[in-house]
């Protein structure tokens, strides 16, 4: 037997004793017979320790594309270096096997790395206040329209880019959906893969908020600026929803461009991309609006003794309080991966931060050059970050055929938008170094492709 | 020094970098206007090693189920082996993108198909879903099955979830959340949900009933066959919150209970670590009858291969960026082909076996106010302290004192002063025995010394702390000191 119950049958039989009871199965006799009889599990002997992991490198091993030596890919996941320092925090198991801290006083660390976290997220956001994490940027977006339903009770309309990446939208409608009292309308992208902006000149008194990516899902560095401005003119808010953060240390941040709600996903602090989780979510707001913000919020006091220590609080907006009147229903959210962030972004700080975003933007620019000399063009022209919009149907054509000899040239974007069938989005980081954008560009430039189309 | 440790933004001095790389080979300049313009002040300067000394402070202020049995209710703070956290780091799983084409990853769509496969076989029922991350997201996701089940069929008059006394918050919230009122229906005087009591209730604007098995008092629903069938009968659903499965695997499935729908709570009952509040996972489980409605992509076999498939034209959509928490899936999976089918039934056995230990020691020497048998959980209450003015949350916080972390403490709410103890399999009787043994030392002193028990703890780094004060003036993050925000703006 390979479980990891340490009882001995002398133990056993001596606890029975206590209880009183005959043998296990009698500790049963409440669920009904009917049932039992049939639960029986049809599921594999057990393994010992070294089958387990064979089994398990067996399946990681059939996994090539971690493997493949070049990977271009972003669109909402991204591959940075990872310190080790991250990593070695996050196996400590007192983090790792602590629970939501009910118990401050012997929870300091989870509560004082949460709080960190909080500040993190609103010094990178440019907004007041944080909370202590969502599951993902994904589901802190639909969080934020919810959360705006909140403040402006009475609004229906809102307004979602479709340069917004197209799994967060989903999301959102997926959210709102039940409530059915909310109209999702989308605003077009313009040529340079900015959102179109015309529609919010006149905006109406219904209008609840605009959702804008930033960067948007084209890499492109949307004008939150002008849409906040619109926005705050007819008494709507704004929201920006982030999936690459780095970007922001380099980029205006979302408060600072008039976002009265900002979230992101933080994967790309800290965390690998893991074939898309876990990741977290990173949510600020404006103070004013603290107490219709979702989710778990750790808070400075002072124990009996005046010595300063941190609690969860506001609790009364919470489910386990407020039961069908919360703000969310969210209870468990990513707390190691928020305390991964912590640590990534106490590890780079002020100085490193700032210079891997340089790298990054550096490294992407330089990779859209060499493309473009190379005859590969940028389609939407918009100011970018590390991850930008190529034209290239060869690159499109034989996307599955380049990913399986080493080379996954960026993401195919006709599968979320049908109008851009010839479009690659390609995403260059500090990890790609100078042979692997010789693959890129080697892969995608015309001539190249053109010759591997008719070899077939 | 070794017990007093700054915000991470106090310690560090001006200049100082922990973790850079070379420069950039080139600037690339953003127009004015989109460009970040505070330099990122604020953000700390600190070496390498005051990072490590920092966070390995930290973590010592923490109690874990690593350190000291955690009895929190209704959260199954069992061990989480260590193998798992090699196994995931692996990099076929840690640097798999999730937009590589579907040939690259079939390691991982077989793993996937695995995990589907075994919450079947566990539950009972047909198709399941990989992608809520928590707990809570797998019931929004059932919760909106429901609704999207009933506007199929046209049935529009459906409004209200009926949900006992005895349920965790968020069934409440998660009803609101997807459009419905809610509808308490009392727990009976056995701490169960009675047929008679749904009947009185049920009628055709209920559209689902949500029901924990075993509930929250850790007590097997008896007559959920028969509630599950007085729903069905008027055209309602039946959704169960797994959060406490580790008291039933092999012993019940959910399937043949009646329900429609069910969500795992992976981190409690596969064993994945809490992670100090997430990141979890909470599949959902479906008959067959809910099975189109499931969030996309959904995993489809093509000849060989496994493939993700968008073809759903009755999906409620999607709930997560991507297909939810995988690293969690992959724990879950470890430790269910770890236990196979009889490590599985043996833990909820002997997790079962457990709880009753410490019930049986515990009674008499605290109030049990539902004497019906327990299955992997016991819930006291104060009632018998008070008369020393010692309640609940004193006992908690006296028995961080005795090196163990507090149960589940006011919930749930049908009992006053509720303590709600999950001792969980992987604790030998040795740790069960000290643990009540605490307690039971605990109600002495609440006789002989209640002071001492009302300003408990005394033994951890800080004592009692003031959340009243913490929710009255927020102070909710770490600023600046003003004179450096004043150079910047």
């Amino acid at each position: 037997m390979s479980g990891y119950s340490p009882h001995t049958p002398a133990d056993v039989e001596a606890m029975l004793g206590t209880i009183g009871a005959a043998s296990i199965d009698d500790l049963f006799a409440r669920v009904p017979t009917s049932f039992r009889a049939r639960a029986a599990l049809s599921l594999g002997p057990g393994l010992s320790e070294p089958e387990l992991r064979q089994q398990l490198e067996a399946l990681a091993a059939r996994n090539t594309g971690a493997l493949t030596p070049a990977v271009f890919l972003g669109a909402g996941a991204y591959a940075h270096w990872i310190p080790a320092v991250v990593d070695q925090m996050l196996l400590r198991s007192e983090f790792a096997t602590a629970y939501t801290p009910y118990q401050p006083e012997v929870s300091q660390g989870t509560l004082q790395a949460m709080f960190e976290f909080q500040t993190f997220s609103a010094l990178l956001l440019g907004l007041d206040v944080a909370n202590a994490s969502m599951y993902d940027g994904a589901s802190a977006t639909a969080e934020a329209v919810l959360m705006a339903r909140r403040v402006l009770p009475g609004r229906h309309t809102v307004w979602l880019s479709r340069a917004l990446h197209p799994h967060y939208r989903a999301t959102v409608a997926t959210y709102v959906s039940g409530l059915g009292d909310l109209d999702l309308r989308e605003l077009p992208f313009a040529a340079d893969g900015r959102t179109d902006l015309a529609a919010l000149q006149t905006l109406g008194g219904d209008a609840l908020c605009v959702v804008l990516g930033y960067p948007n899902v084209f890499g492109v560095l949307d004008d939150v600026a002008g849409a906040a401005r619109l926005a705050r003119a007819a008494g709507a808010l704004t929201i920006t929803a982030t999936a690459e953060p780095l970007a922001l240390a380099w980029a205006r941040s979302p408060g600072a461009s008039g976002a009265d709600i900002a979230v992101a996903e933080g994967q790309s602090f800290g965390l690998p991309v893991s074939y898309g989780g876990p990741g977290v979510g990173l949510f600020a707001a404006r103070e004013t609006h603290i107490r219709s913000m979702p989710g778990r919020i750790v808070g400075e006091t002072v124990d009996t003794r005046g010595r300063r220590g941190y609690v969860l609080t506001l609790a009364t907006r919470e489910q386990h309080i407020r039961r069908e009147r919360a703000t969310s229903n969210i209870c468990t959210n990513q707390g190691l991966c928020a305390l991964a962030v912590t640590v990534y972004l106490s590890l780079l700080g002020r100085h490193g931060l700032r210079r891997l975003a340089e790298v990054n933007a550096a490294a992407a620019h330089d990779a859209a050059a060499r493309l473009a000399a190379a005859g590969v063009s940028r389609l939407l022209a918009g100011p970018f970050f590390n991850e930008f919009v190529v034209r290239s149907p060869e690159g499109v054509a034989s996307w599955e055929a380049l990913a399986a000899d080493g080379v996954v040239v960026g993401f195919p974007l006709r599968r979320w938008y049908p109008e851009l069938d010839e479009a690659l989005l390609i995403c260059v980081t500090e990890r790609h170094g100078a042979e692997d954008v010789d693959r890129l560009v080697d892969a995608l430039a015309p001539a190249k492709a053109r010759t591997r189309a008719v070899r077939g | 020094m070794l017990l007093d440790e700054p915000l991470i933004f106090e310690r560090g001095s001006p200049g100082r970098v922990g973790w850079m790389l070379p420069a950039a080979s080139a600037s690339i300049e953003l127009p004015r206007e989109l460009r970040r313009e505070d330099d990122l002040v604020g953000m700390p300067e600190v070496s390498e090693l005051e990072v490590v000394r920092h966070f390995v402070r930290l973590s010592q202020w923490n109690y874990s189920a690593a350190t000291t049995l955690y009895p929190l209710g209704s959260c199954t703070m069992k061990y989480n082996p260590v193998v798992h956290e090699a196994l995931v780091r692996l990099p076929g799983f840690s640097a798999l993108h999730p937009l590589v084409p579907d040939e690259l990853a079939q390691g991982a769509l077989d793993l996937l198909a695995q995990l589907e496969e075994a919450l079947r076989a566990v539950s009972g029922l047909d198709a399941v879903c990989l992608q809520p991350a928590a707990g809570a997201h797998g019931e929004l996701l059932g919760m909106l099955l429901v609704r999207a089940y009933h506007r199929d069929r046209s049935d529009a008059r459906r409004r209200r979830v009926l949900i006992p006394s005895s349920a965790h918050g968020t069934n409440a919230a998660t009803s609101t959340l997807a459009g419905y009122e809610v509808r308490e229906v009392p727990v009976d005087q056995r701490g169960l949900l009675s047929a008679r009591a749904v009947a009185a209730v049920m009628d055709d604007s209920v559209a689902a009933l949500m029901v924990t098995n075993p509930n929250t008092l850790g007590l097997f629903e008896e007559e959920i066959e028969a509630v599950a069938a007085l729903v069905h009968e008027r055209g309602g659903l039946v959704y169960m919150d797994g959060a406490n499965q580790n008291a039933i695997l092999g012993v019940a499935r959910a399937g043949d209970m009646g329900v429609d729908i069910v969500h795992f709570n992976l981190h409690k009952t596969f064993s994945t670590p809490h992670g100090g509040g997430g990141p979890g996972a909470g599949p959902v489980a479906v008959r067959a009858a809910l099975g189109a409605y499931l969030p996309i992509p959904r995993l489809v076999r093509r000849g060989e291969q496994l493939a993700w498939s968008e073809e759903a034209p009755k999906s409620i959509g999607r709930l997560h960026a991507f297909d939810g928490n995988f690293g969690v899936l992959v724990r879950a999976v470890a430790y269910i082909l770890r236990l196979g089918g009889p490590g599985l039934t043996e833990a909820t056995r002997h997790a079962v076996l457990n709880a009753n230990y410490v019930r049986a020691r515990l009674r008499g020497t605290y109030h049990l106010p539902y004497e019906t048998p327990s299955l992997h959980e016991c819930v006291f209450s104060d009632r018998d302290l008070q008369e020393h003015g010692v309640h609940t949350v004193d006992v908690a916080k006296r028995l961080l004192d005795y090196g163990f972390y507090a149960p589940t403490i006011y919930f749930p709410l049908v009992v006053k002063g509720a303590l709600m103890i999950e001792p969980t399999e992987t604790e030998t009787k040795e740790t069960l025995d000290a643990f009540v043994d605490a307690l039971l030392r605990i109600a002495e002193e609440a006789r002989t010394q209640p002071t001492l028990v009302r300003e408990a703890p005394h033994r951890t780094r800080l004592a009692r702390l003031d959340e009243t004060r913490a929710a009255r003036r927020p102070v909710l993050r770490w600023r600046p000191p003003p004179r450096e925000t004043a150079e910047i703006s």
